[in-house]
């Protein structure tokens, strides 16, 4: 570890590293509340990307068409990937995927609260490129920037394909308002269900994130939930005009002197009781992965058994 | 492949002869219904496979698939002539007009189930494009040089997937000889030819499947014995869907696939 100021603390000198923008790498030394605040802050990100996949792969089978059923099927597979790369950033902070994937499946562990919404139309899958991947990028955007190594490389990687899902996405819902009225009416109606939840996925208010202080003085997070909330909806409020679709806010209004728009207040008591498990698949979204981890449990079983066998046949061989 | 009875000029394709040429679109939409079919199936795995690395994997063969599929019914609307898109042909042909062998539509079952179904494809898939790929047909040889490569790839993967279930554990032997025993008696359907297919092969322009068969059976005695499982005895070969006779799988499969155009028609999506 290059060392800034031979006679400090290592918590000092850690602090001097961050403060001076160099890159924390595995075998550097850290804080044990840095590392936890990393392992916790990757495995829920990569643990959103493995839940994202469902909402999602609900509608592969029933894409439209041809063209769509590959792009979605292709979009779901990246965030697979994302999974993958996620996954081996928080590895280099000491813990396994095992583990990680056993404290998603007893609920410890987060994901993204979006994911427990349903997907319920194909529009959900232009509002889910659109508006969901559009708040992730800014939320993910900066951490590419972010003091440990692994995890500013793995997204930036994540970041470039999830630009080019927004623009998919955004694509949907330009077709389906350009399409019949009904195709509009179908783009209108997913627009008001992910709108106040796509606002959500910033976190609570300032006031009420405890982690935000600590995290940006580690340069884990760069800009708080409130600034990236404004940001978001700066940005979607003239999109959704553009297409003809009207935001469900009545309190959406540009204001001259802070030079963004006004908006209304989230319901807050909505966003913690999904948090808490209460949203209306929270419970199926868990459900398919705990499945999926453990009917696959034999396959990875034999998988294992194989190798070793043939492990122990080839050193016989020899 | 025998020697073509046609000119080079009635080999390109807009100068067939229009019997043959509608001949040829039935066996271009076979080939077309079969990759859509089994990418469809191999797409339900998607978030729900056994470890990230296979769910991806799974996909990976599913788009692969899906991109042959495309390629094919473009080429087929083109053969027909008649203005239908590539969507037209997926998503607007009723269970009885789809041409898949009955093998692709069964269901994913558990791993054990789609890794006997995917080796059982593959290793026909894969000497299929390497004729196909050698043949008289332009557009159809230029597919297959694609796909040729991808097929090269699923074949590994279920092969080396099939040897490690049949010589894993306990368990996964029994789940791979129950799926053996479920599926093998629907990959004869694979090289049986159609009436249609025995026509086109006897003017030398799509592959024999007689000329496949030596191939195909060295690869799945190899692969078999490494999994340490015996050659199941030739079963009763199940045909029909090359036909149009299918398994009651197909319609739901085709429910769900074509439900948005269904729903509403004549819409761009």
């Amino acid at each position: 570890m290059e060392t800034l100021a031979p006679d400090l603390s290592p918590e000092a000198q850690f602090q001097a590293r961050i403060d001076a923008d160099i890159r924390i790498e595995p075998k550097d030394w850290m804080p044990e509340a840095y590392r936890k605040t990393l392992i916790r802050q990757i495995s829920q990100h990569a643990h959103s990307e493995l839940v994202g996949m469902l909402p999602e792969g609900n509608w592969i089978t029933r894409a439209p068409s041809l063209k769509r059923k590959a792009i979605l099927l292709a979009k779901v597979q990246d965030e697979a990937g994302h999974g993958l790369y996620l996954y081996s950033a928080a590895e280099t902070l000491g813990t396994s995927r095992d583990q990680m994937l056993a404290d998603l499946h007893s609920g410890k562990a987060k994901y993204s609260s979006i994911f427990n919404y349903p997907t319920l139309s194909w529009a959900d899958m232009g509002c889910v490129g659109w508006l969901v991947d559009g708040a992730a990028i800014l939320n993910q955007v900066p951490l590419c920037r972010t003091s440990y190594g692994p995890y500013a490389r793995a997204m930036v990687r994540v970041c470039k394909e999830e630009s080019f899902h927004q623009r998919q996405g955004f694509e949907i819902m330009q077709t389906l308002c350009e399409g019949a009225p009904v195709q509009k009416e179908m783009a209108q109606e997913a627009l008001n269900r992910w709108w106040w939840p796509t606002l959500m996925m910033f976190g609570p208010k300032d006031a009420d994130s405890p982690n935000t202080e600590q995290s940006m003085k580690w340069r884990i997070k760069r800009f708080t939930n409130d600034e990236l909330r404004q940001k978001f909806v700066d940005m979607m409020v003239p999109q959704a005009e553009f297409l003809g679709l009207k935001v469900p806010d009545d309190k959406v209004q540009w204001n001259e002197e802070r030079q963004a728009y006004d908006f209304g207040e989230v319901d807050w008591e909505e966003f913690w009781n999904v948090v808490k498990g209460n949203g209306l698949c929270n419970h199926e979204r868990l459900q398919a992965r705990v499945q999926a981890h453990e009917e696959g449990a034999w396959v990875r079983e034999a998988a294992l058994a194989h190798a070793a066998k043939r492990k122990e046949r080839a050193a016989v061989a020899a | 492949m025998a020697t073509p009875d046609l000119s080079p000029a009635q080999l390109a394709a807009p100068t067939y002869p229009a019997e043959l040429r509608s001949q040829l679109f039935q066996y271009v939409v076979q080939l077309a219904d079969t990759s859509l079919i089994l990418a469809h199936r191999l797409s339900e795995w998607c978030g729900h496979g056994p470890v990230l690395e296979q769910d991806l994997a799974l996909s990976n063969i599913a788009l692969d698939l899906l991109g042959e599929a495309r390629s094919y019914y473009q080429y087929a609307a083109e053969l027909e002539g008649r203005g239908r898109t590539e969507d037209d042909l997926a998503y607007l042909r009723s269970a009885v007009e789809y041409r898949n062998p009955l093998l692709v539509e069964q269901p994913n079952g558990d791993f054990a189930y789609t890794i006997v179904r995917q080796f059982l494809f593959d290793n026909f898939h894969y000497q299929l494009l390497k004729e196909l790929k050698a043949g008289p047909d332009a557009r159809l040889a230029a597919i297959a040089e694609k796909s040729l490569k991808e097929a090269a790839y699923h074949l590994k993967w279920s092969s080396e997937w099939l040897i490690r279930l049949g010589d894993g554990t306990p368990e996964s032997r029994r789940r791979l000889d129950k799926a053996i025993a479920a599926l093998w008696r629907f990959a004869g359907e694979l090289t049986t030819p159609t009436p249609g297919e025995s026509h086109l092969q006897e003017l030398g322009l799509v592959p024999d499947y007689a000329a496949l068969l030596p191939a195909m059976q060295a690869h799945v005695a190899h692969v078999l014995a490494e999994a340490t499982v015996p050659l199941p005895t030739a079963p009763v070969a199940q045909l029909g869907g090359k036909t149009g006779r299918h398994s009651e799988h197909l319609g739901y499969l085709l429910a769900e696939l074509q439900y948005l155009q269904r729903t509403y028609p004549g819409l761009t999506w």
